[in-house]
This record gives structure tokens, C-alpha cells and sequence, in this order.
């Protein structure tokens, strides 16, 4: 069984469709690659799933429960985090209370605290700075602070929305290796990028939306040698 | 020595709208909204401390705690019935929307209680202060007024510095949708807000009544209005501006009161408020509030 299952996933803006009937699933420990082009519906397939716009018909599973008509903060205590597009930290609070947030719905302060410690060893950047206003941090700390606050919930999926959109090249090549290896810690990421080439790299598995269907799938290996993919996502 | 007197009391006054504005710049903070209806809520706590205590018999302090949870449930019913609705409509409709609340509570306060003035009976026991032989008198009120003001402010901002529904508070106000990426329920965080908001106007109610101890449906109209005032002064969305502008507003019209003229006393109050916003159009604490690109 699929860890998350989509299934003919519809969604609306006002009357223009952005979803039209797209499926696609993500199995446990698997990192799954959502590319395409701006206004692809990329990003509000994310926020269907993560329950912060409603589906108009379709479903959701995530580990065999329907979690369509859940509403968004109550995923987060269920095992899905999801790090924003643009990062979205709380600007005007300290990266220690940003990261406490993470961990709102956790109930257990000494694990709440080893999760801590396990981010810091991760992200030692915002150990230095956890005192420090988090609308101060450079794009690039402010990603890793987005990405602590999620794994902050101990999700078991983790859900990302443009990781390296705007960081220079080495915190490009540094976000891709953390997500890596946050997947080889046992989370299972689901990821939206528009740095295909990249994002192929590391994905076992992609899914090409084209104007809210999905165009094609499969493989990232044999995806990122598709020809017509090479042409419209790797610009080459 | 008069002039210290005036300034204790513009103190006191001033703690008043100041813990009114408190109500006003959470909300504002939290749902982006103006509740013009606080003002009323006030009004209708101290009716129900004049219910309690002055017809019913029992002691203030049961009064006060009656008018607390009344003021609350009231706050937490007007936000679920009219402005939870409206939750993603134009900040225009929601105002409008609370300015019919604000005259339905004094249409049904009208109702119940009738138009003519109730004496209000002090909840305050506490016997006046005399200073300097005799010169300087400071009345019970005045002291248990100031004093709340202080407990009031210390446990507030204890409570969103230090406890997780705090810090849910300070994450909604920043961002509703990153607020629920955390797993924070942004619509009881908004109750909350109307809760302590409303918790507080009844207290500000029962204060305000024992020092100005007249009581008429419309009672809350125009101290609702000042503490408005008190908290754009202050910079609104922000606990210590809310203070401190109270506290400034209170004292300028005491000594407008005293030394210029009764009469224009609102109207100088009103002209420092402009002249602010003039120089500084966020308020004296106010952040400048940086649009998203």
C-alpha cells in the first residue's frame, strides 16, 4: 500500500479548474519528484494534500485514511509537514521559537527536545543563531529554519514546495543534499521543484504536470533521458 | 500638589483605555480586524455587575467574576455568529458588520435595562490614600485601577511569551497559513483572542463604572472610542503601545480637563492623535508593516 494515495483530484479556483482529475501515489521511503511549469498546479496539488485548499472531488489517503476533507492543521499530528513555498517563517520571532512551533502538536517535552538536538546536528547554522530574529537569516538559513520547523513535528512525510527557488547555487547543492538525507533518516518526501535537473537527481520517482494533468511519469533516471522532457524541463 | 493629583488621575483613566485597547490591538493583531463592538461588551459587563452586586445583593467580587465570564462568552458568540463567517471577505464588510454589533449590544442593552441612568455601586473597597497631610487624596479606585492596569499588562505578556497558546497567537498574527502548517487551529486561536479581549473589557467595565459611576446603555461608546484611539496612538497590533498610548491618552485629557478647557478636553486628545500620525503613522510602537511581494 501507497504511504500517500491521490486519486482523481480535482480542484477550482473560482471556475477555473487548476486540478483536472490528476492521480499519483508515494510509497514509503521513496522521494517523488512533482515537476513542470509555472502554473502547472504544482503547488496547489501541495496544498490540497496538505489541507490548506479544499477539493472540489477526489481523494486523499495517507496511510490508508482518507484525510480529504481533514482540515490542514490536524495532518500535521497525523505525520505530514509540509515546508512552504518562500519559506514562510515567522519573521518576526526568534529561530528557537520558530522551531518550537514546529513541534506545536507534540505532547512529550523530553522527545520534543531530542528533535531538537537532532535538528541542531543537522542545521549547527541555527544553533548559532537560535537567538536571533528569524527575518535576519539569509534565504538560505531562513530554508534550512523552514526545513527544521517541519522535521520539528517527527513527520513521516514531508512535503516541500520550492526548496532551492532563489538560494544561490552552493545552498542549492547544500538543500538538495540535506533532502537526501533527511530521506535516508526514514522520512519519505514529496517534493515540487522547478529546478527539474536537480530535483530528477534525487527523486526515485517524478510526475510531469502539465496545466493540471499529469503529463507523464515514471522513473526519474529514465524521465530525466525522455527527450521531450530534456527539452521542455532540463533546457537542453 | 493639584497638578499631581490631575496626573494620577489621567494615570488611572488612562489605565482604562489602556486595558480597553488591550482588546482592541489583540484582535486587531490576530484577525486583522477592528472590533468596534469592544466598546459595548464593557458596557455590557458592567450591567451585569449592577445585576449581581447592586439588585441581587451579592458581594463585588462576585459581581466581577460574573460580568468576566459573561464578557467572555459574549465576545467568543459575537465572533463565531458575526465575523467567523466573514473570515477571507473584504476588510470593508467586516467592519460594517461590527458596527451593527456594536449597535445591536446597545439595542438589546436598551431593551433589557431601559434607557434611564443606573447608579453604579463601586466594586472597589479599598479606603482612599491620604498624602501630604491631607492634601493629596487618592481614591480607592484610582489605586485598584492602576494596580490591575500593571497585573494585567506583566500577566499578558507573560502568557504570550511563555505558554504554547501564546506563541500560537504570535504565529497567527504573523501568518494564518504558515500558523497551520504547525498544526495551530487558527479559528479557536482567534476565539482565544476574543476570549481574553472580552475577559478584559469586563474588567475594564467594572472599573470604569466604580470611578464614573453612572451607567446608561451607551456607557461604552465613547471609552470604546478613546481606547480605539489609545491603540492606534500606541501603534495597533502591539501590547505595550496599547499601554502606553492608553495611559498618554488618559493623561492628556485629564490635564486638557484641568488646565485648558473641558470642554475642548476630546478634542485636544483627538488633535495629539492626528499630529502623531502625522509624524509617525504607525503609532509610537508600531512596526512598519512590510507588504509580501
Amino acid at each position: 500500500m501507497a504511504m500517500l494515495e491521490v486519486k482523481d483530484l480535482s480542484v477550482y479556483y473560482g471556475v477555473i479548474q487548476a486540478l483536472k482529475g490528476i492521480s499519483f501515489s508515494v510509497n514509503e521511503g521513496e522521494i517523488i519528484a512533482l515537476i513542470g511549469a509555472n502554473g502547472a498546479g504544482k503547488t496547489t496539488t501541495l496544498h490540497t494534500v496538505t489541507g490548506l485548499i479544499p477539493a472540489k472531488s477526489g481523494h486523499i489517503l495517507f496511510e490508508g485514511k482518507d484525510i480529504t476533507k481533514v482540515p490542514g492543521y490536524k495532518l500535521v499530528s497525523m505525520g505530514i509537514a509540509h515546508v512552504p513555498e518562500g519559506r514562510r517563517v515567522f519573521a518576526q520571532l526568534s529561530v528557537l521559537q520558530n522551531l518550537k512551533l514546529g513541534a506545536y502538536t507534540r505532547k512529550d517535552k523530553k522527545e520534543m527536545e531530542d528533535t531538537l538536538e537532532m535538528v541542531y546536528e543537522r542545521f549547527p547554522r541555527l544553533k548559532e543563531r537560535k537567538n536571533q530574529m528569524a527575518g535576519t537569516l539569509s534565504g538560505g538559513e531562513q530554508q534550512m529554519l523552514a526545513m527544521g520547523r517541519a522535521l520539528m513535528s517527527h513527520p513521516r512525510l514531508i512535503v516541500m514546495d520550492e526548496p532551492s527557488m532563489g538560494l544561490s547555487p552552493i545552498y542549492v547543492n547544500e538543500i538538495f543534499d540535506i533532502i537526501e538525507s533527511i530521506n535516508k533518516d526514514g522520512v519519505t518526501v514529496l517534493l515540487v521543484e522547478q529546478n527539474a535537473k536537480k530535483a530528477l537527481s534525487i527523486a526515485n520517482r517524478a510526475y510531469v504536470l502539465e496545466t493540471g494533468t499529469i503529463a507523464l511519469s515514471g522513473d526519474a533516471k529514465v524521465l530525466m533521458d525522455d527527450d521531450s522532457v530534456k527539452k521542455a524541463y532540463l533546457s537542453e | 500638589m493639584s497638578f499631581v493629583s490631575y496626573l494620577i488621575n489621567g494615570i488611572s483613566l488612562g489605565s482604562v483605555y489602556a486595558i480597553i485597547a488591550l482588546g482592541y490591538t489583540m484582535v486587531y493583531g490576530i484577525a486583522k480586524m477592528l472590533n468596534f463592538a469592544h466598546g459595548d461588551i464593557i458596557m455590557m459587563g458592567a450591567y451585569v455587575i449592577f445585576i449581581v452586586v447592586s439588585m441581587m445583593g451579592m458581594p463585588a467580587l462576585v459581581g466581577v467574576l460574573a460580568a468576566i465570564v459573561v464578557c467572555t462568552l459574549l465576545g467568543v458568540l459575537i465572533e463565531r455568529v458575526a465575523y467567523k463567517p466573514l473570515r477571507g471577505a473584504s476588510p470593508l464588510a467586516v467592519l460594517i458588520t461590527a458596527i451593527g454589533v456594536s449597535y445591536l449590544l446597545q439595542n438589546v442593552a436598551l431593551l433589557l435595562f431601559g434607557a434611564n441612568t443606573k447608579a453604579f455601586t463601586s466594586v472597589v473597597g479599598v479606603p482612599a490614600l491620604r498624602l501630604a497631610e491631607g492634601q493629596l487624596v487618592i481614591s480607592g479606585e484610582t489605586i485598584v485601577t492602576i494596580l490591575s492596569c500593571i497585573v494585567i499588562m506583566i500577566v499578558l505578556t507573560t502568557f504570550i511569551k511563555k505558554s504554547k497558546a501564546g506563541q500560537a497567537m504570535l504565529a497567527v498574527s504573523e501568518d494564518k497559513g504558515a500558523a497551520t502548517l504547525m498544526g495551530i487551529n487558527v479559528n479557536k486561536t482567534i476565539a482565544l483572542t476574543f476570549a481574553i479581549g472580552s475577559a478584559l473589557a469586563a474588567v475594564a467595565g467594572a472599573l470604569l463604572c466604580s470611578a464614573y459611576p453612572s451607567l446608561t446603555p451607551y456607557t461604552g461608546a465613547m471609552p470604546g472610542i478613546k481606547a480605539f484611539v489609545a491603540a492606534v496612538f500606541g501603534g495597533i497590533g502591539s501590547i505595550p503601545g496599547a499601554m502606553i498610548g492608553g495611559i498618554l491618552l488618559g493623561v492628556i485629557e485629564n490635564l486638557s480637563k484641568a488646565y485648558i478647557s473641558s470642554q475642548l478636553s476630546d478634542a485636544i486628545v483627538f488633535s495629539v492623535l492626528i499630529v502623531v500620525l502625522l509624524v509617525k503613522p504607525t503609532g509610537i510602537l508600531g512596526k512598519k508593516i512590510n507588504e509580501k511581494v
